[in-house]
């Protein structure tokens, strides 16, 4: 089959040319009806061997491949009207093979037979030349071949299937919310991503995977033209392992914020038109607000806010090729040395339990194997606030003196090279039925904090800053109106070990982050962090207010 | 493939705009080939190549558009691509914010921009490269970390309204991290050309290794406002963030740091210290960068900031029209004059400072101010009396360039970091806001 010569499409409104501001996926813009299609997973059986036979015959002791078709469309609006619509399609497969102890990857949109074979036959050459200047060898964790399995994210409609109208409908809709609630500007768009994987691995795996992805949001704009002043209020959704039902919001999913806040979390389906007429409500309220007096404070940390603390403070830290050293050029090491593990010290206080999972439901890491072929699970990274693991791949498992990956490999399309990235990293919610009124009750001096802000952290992951998207005063167990100005100054172990309590299940939710850069040449990833609303004490907050000109 | 000549290219669009039936119509045909090796612990770690040609193609029926794109040029296929975008763009809604095709354009020379050294690296040239910076680490024993990526590109354009463009270019980045192996002490360094022939690894290697060396056994001083010299390396992304808000729709709709109280934009007003000047140009012979914008709008000369006022914005066409403002794109790298000064000279002209090697993990805070946080990292230094004193911890700021370029203290001698030429900067009372543990 060959697939190069197809002609791609988009429509509506200027193209992504004119549009240098907006992010893009990449891939071949394409029909939109495009996205519906799927390839015969016996056909990509046969292009698999074909790859995994060259690679043998070639030298190589172990190949795998991975046959993908990636697919993304994504809609941006302002106001009343359509930004740019675009749908692209990325097709074309990785073969990396081990050859004399090293690895070696090659790639190829021509789907053939023979491109296949080709692209291996240039994997086994790279990780020979390689090998003449290397000094190590590649230790991979052995894995036991699955036959021809399959698994899909469990969706009940896939986003492609809905028609744009529909969707461009919702996004005005919502834009409208906003402006008549009082919003000076509003930009909203809709993320959908389809991952058609097939893996196929000299250990005899045959993997067909069907991983979907969506995330709706927006950003609401109030301006004072007297005071020159304007203020942004992000939504509260969450990017979600989920189809086009997240977007159809169920009572049952929506969760009371603090009572004064009017604020509402959302969990498995979200209600867009509401958020977005709060979220204007909150942008004039954010122009007017007090601005925080710094100093210490106790602070309660809602799971949409939370997600990204616990991804950039314990998610980062404690992927092992960080631990080791591989990123030292770009995104940096971990304090979280294994010589430090071997301390025991306490990463966080007691109630601090950290699990990685790549397998719940909902969430932007589950896949029923990874980019590798090693089927997921869930692990505990922190327990009872001791570092107890890491999270590792094949040819890392070894290294810390384990026997398997913990199947958290990842590339973002058939033509980068697969790696490990991070899993959902979550918290375990509190033991004992505590809502969030419950523990904003017990803060004499406090603040709460909703959604994300701006969020920086060392290159160890120590020290780092964090803002929020919306921030309300707490004073003797109550919630007394708006602030602004607020971030708050943490070290990763002091924040951790000032962790107070734990909202209990029923708040439990996902927060995510749909485009995790890592690695150079730079690749994305989506992840979600579950949490419950969390109490910190004593927490350093700053004053980020400035006069300039 | 991926290099097609002006001729090559320009009959390609000239065969798909034959095709067109549309009010209006342009292509663009587009190929970058190249390749990247990634290095830690003193290892290759990974390697890869890049070849690729793609064409898009925007269809118009009045204020209706269409965008398509392909990867194989064969008549049928580029016959079928103007067929299917054509179809796309009569079903669109209008677009409210439309404009016309431009026309012929008049572009600078680019060729400088395309160096033939650079675009004919090799695999092996890469390899000898990195070895040079590992071998070097390892008889040090100290330990590296690199990514060097080269390109050789050309972009081709050409509408129905006779708009024609073409330019071949070269780049070439690398960079390098160099641990302590017990991991107390760090440097980096970093640069960018369009002619690789001007690039050595091992030299760079070694500014970072000096660096990681002296950078052992960091001494705790107290968070505060300090006078710091930042290195181009440090000082780039906050002035880059700046010239990326200069953007006048933001400004004209209040929600930039250039609206005005009460309406209106701050063009004209003087906003930096008298010495700060920036501009952009695509024909500067130690920058020469993109002749024509992602639009096909030429990019020529242009002062943004001169001597601390703000001259000009940039914005899209229909902005432009609308506030009836200069029709500028957005710049693709800027220049920053400067002095003549090493930043040798400037440790020696200070009495109490901090050199800054590099800022990390820079985020806006409040882009109302344009408030920034980061880190330091990978060598920061106490300077007394004229000489480097001792490494010290790495502290988070939290600073706005507005505010930096307005305590200014000294400029030194521009060189190219990240695409740009950025001299190294003396600023007094630069607010460090935390310390940091990390290495």
């Amino acid at each position: 089959m060959k697939r190069r010569d197809f002609v791609g499409l988009t429509s509506l409104a200027a193209g992504a040319l004119f549009l240098p501001g907006i992010p893009s996926f990449g891939g071949t813009l394409v029909d939109p009806e495009r996205l519906l299609e799927t390839v015969d997973p016996a056909l990509k059986k046969r292009l698999a061997d074909a790859a995994l036979n060259a690679a043998k015959s070639a030298g190589a002791t172990y190949a795998d491949v991975r046959i993908g078709r990636y697919l993304n469309q994504s809609i941006f609006t302002r106001e009343k009207q359509v930004q740019n619509i675009a749908s692209g399609e990325s097709y074309g497969a990785g073969v990396r093979v081990l050859a004399n102890g090293n690895w070696g990857f090659a790639a190829t949109n021509t789907v053939t037979e023979a491109g296949l074979a080709k692209a291996a036959q240039l994997a086994v050459a790279i990780a020979k030349a390689n090998a003449k200047v290397q000094k190590g060898q590649v230790n991979l964790a052995p894995q036991q071949g699955y036959g021809e399995v399959s698994w899909k994210t469990p969706i009940q409609q896939s986003a492609f299937e809905v028609p744009i109208a529909q969707k461009v409908e919702l996004l005005l809709a919502a834009n409208a919310k906003a402006l008549d609630n009082g919003a000076s500007f509003v930009n909203s768009s809709l993320f959908q991503i389809n991952e058609q994987k097939y893996f196929a691995s000299t250990d005899g795996s045959y993997i067909d995977q069907d991983v979907h992805r969506i995330w709706p949001t927006f950003g609401v704009t109030a301006v004072d033209r007297a005071s020159g002043k304007f203020r942004t209020r992000e939504a509260l959704s969450a990017p979600m392992g989920l189809g086009y039902e997240y977007l159809t919001p169920k009572a049952a999913d929506k969760i009371a914020g603090p009572a004064g806040t009017g604020l509402i979390g959302y969990k498995n389906s979200y209600d867009m038109l509401e958020d977005a007429a709060l979220a204007a409500q909150q942008a004039k309220g954010k122009l007017t607000a007090k601005s925080v007096t710094p100093g210490k404070y106790d602070i309660v940390l809602d799971p949409n806010h939370l997600g990204l603390t616990i991804h950039e403070s314990i998610g980062h830290a404690t992927e092992l090729d960080r631990v080791l050293g591989y990123e030292a050029n770009y995104a940096g090491t971990s304090f979280a040395t294994l010589e430090w593990k071997a301390k025991k010290q306490p990463y966080g206080s007691k109630l601090v339990n950290i699990f990685a999972d790549k397998t719940q439901p909902g969430s932007l890491g589950a896949v029923g194997y990874d980019d590798e072929g090693v089927k997921t699970k869930q692990w505990d990274i922190i327990k009872d606030g001791t570092l107890v693991d890491y999270q590792k791949i094949r040819d890392q498992a070894a290294i810390v003196g384990q026997e398997e990956s913990d199947g958290c490999c990842y590339a973002q399309s058939w033509q980068d090279v697969q790696f490990q990235r991070m899993a959902n990293i979550s918290l375990k919610p509190g033991q004992q039925k505590m809502s969030v009124d419950d523990m904003i009750k017990g803060v004499d001096k406090g603040i709460y904090i909703a959604g994300r802000g701006s969020y920086s952290i060392d290159q160890q992951r120590y020290n780092f800053q964090f803002g929020g998207t919306v921030f309300y005063a707490i004073e003797k167990g109550k919630i007394v109106g708006q602030l602004e100005d607020v971030a708050y100054q943490a070290n990763t172990q002091e924040f951790w070990n000032s962790c107070a309590a734990i909202c209990d299940e029923s708040d439990y939710r996902l927060f995510g982050s749909f485009f995790d850069g890592k690695g150079q040449p730079s690749q994305v990833s989506a992840v979600s962090h579950g949490s419950s609303t969390t109490r910190f004490n004593g927490v350093n907050i700053i004053n980020t207010a400035r006069k300039v000109g | 493939m991926a290099i097609l000549s002006k001729d090559e290219a320009q009959n390609i669009l000239k065969k798909v705009l034959s095709f067109s039936t549309a009010d209006e119509c342009e292509a663009t045909l587009s190929g970058q080939t190249g390749g990247n090796v990634r290095s830690a612990r003193n290892a290759i770690s990974t390697s890869g190549a890049v070849d690729n040609v793609q064409l898009s193609v925007e269809a118009r029926f009045g204020k209706r558009s269409g965008v398509a794109t392909c990867n194989e040029f064969d008549d049928a296929t580029l016959r079928r691509c103007v067929q299917r975008v054509e179809e796309i763009a009569r079903l669109a809604p209008e677009s409210p914010e439309y404009m016309p095709l431009l026309g012929p354009q008049q572009y600078l020379d680019g060729s400088k921009a395309f160096v033939q050294s650079t675009a004919n690296i090799t695999p092996d040239y890469r390899a000898q490269q990195t070895a040079a910076s590992l071998n070097l680490c390892e008889k040090r024993k100290l330990t590296s970390a690199g990514f060097l990526n080269d390109t050789a590109g050309f972009t081709a354009r050409r509408n129905s309204k006779g708009l024609e463009a073409y330019q071949p270019y070269t780049s070439l980045e690398y960079s390098v991290t160099v641990r302590t192996p017990d991991g107390t002490g760090s440097g980096y360094a970093v640069a960018d050309y369009n002619d690789a022939s001007k690039f050595d690894a091992g030299r760079l290697t070694q500014i970072a290794a000096d660096k990681a060396a002296g950078s052992v056994a960091a001494k705790a001083i107290e968070p505060g406002k300090y006078t710091v010299i930042l290195e181009p390396a440090a000082s780039v992304e906050l002035l880059s963030n700046m010239m990326e808000s200069m953007d006048a729709r933001a400004a004209g709709e209040g929600r930039s740091f250039l609206s005005k109280k009460g309406g209106g934009i701050k063009k004209g007003e003087k906003l930096f210290d008298e010495r700060v000047s920036i501009y952009s140009d695509p024909s500067s012979a130690d920058l020469p960068g993109r002749v024509f914008a992602g639009d096909g709008r030429p990019q020529k000369r242009v002062a943004w900031i001169e001597k601390g006022v703000v001259k000009n914005l940039y914005s899209s066409r229909f902005w432009a029209q609308k506030a009836g403002i200069p029709d500028l794109p957005a710049p693709g790298g800027w220049i920053m004059e400067g002095g003549t000064q090493s930043v040798q000279d400037m440790i020696k002209g200070t009495a109490k400072g901090i050199l800054v090697t590099r800022l990390w993990y820079i985020r806006a805070v409040d882009p109302q101010t344009l408030l920034y946080t980061g880190l330091t990292r990978d060598g920061t230094f106490y300077i007394e009396n004229g000489k480097i004193k001792h490494p010290v911890k790495n502290f988070r700021f939290n600073e706005s360039p507005i505010i930096m370029l307005n305590n200014l203290e000294a400029l030194g001698k521009p060189q190219r970091v990240d695409g740009n030429l950025v001299p190294p900067l003396k600023i007094r009372e630069f607010t460090f806001t935390s310390l940091s543990d990390a290495v």
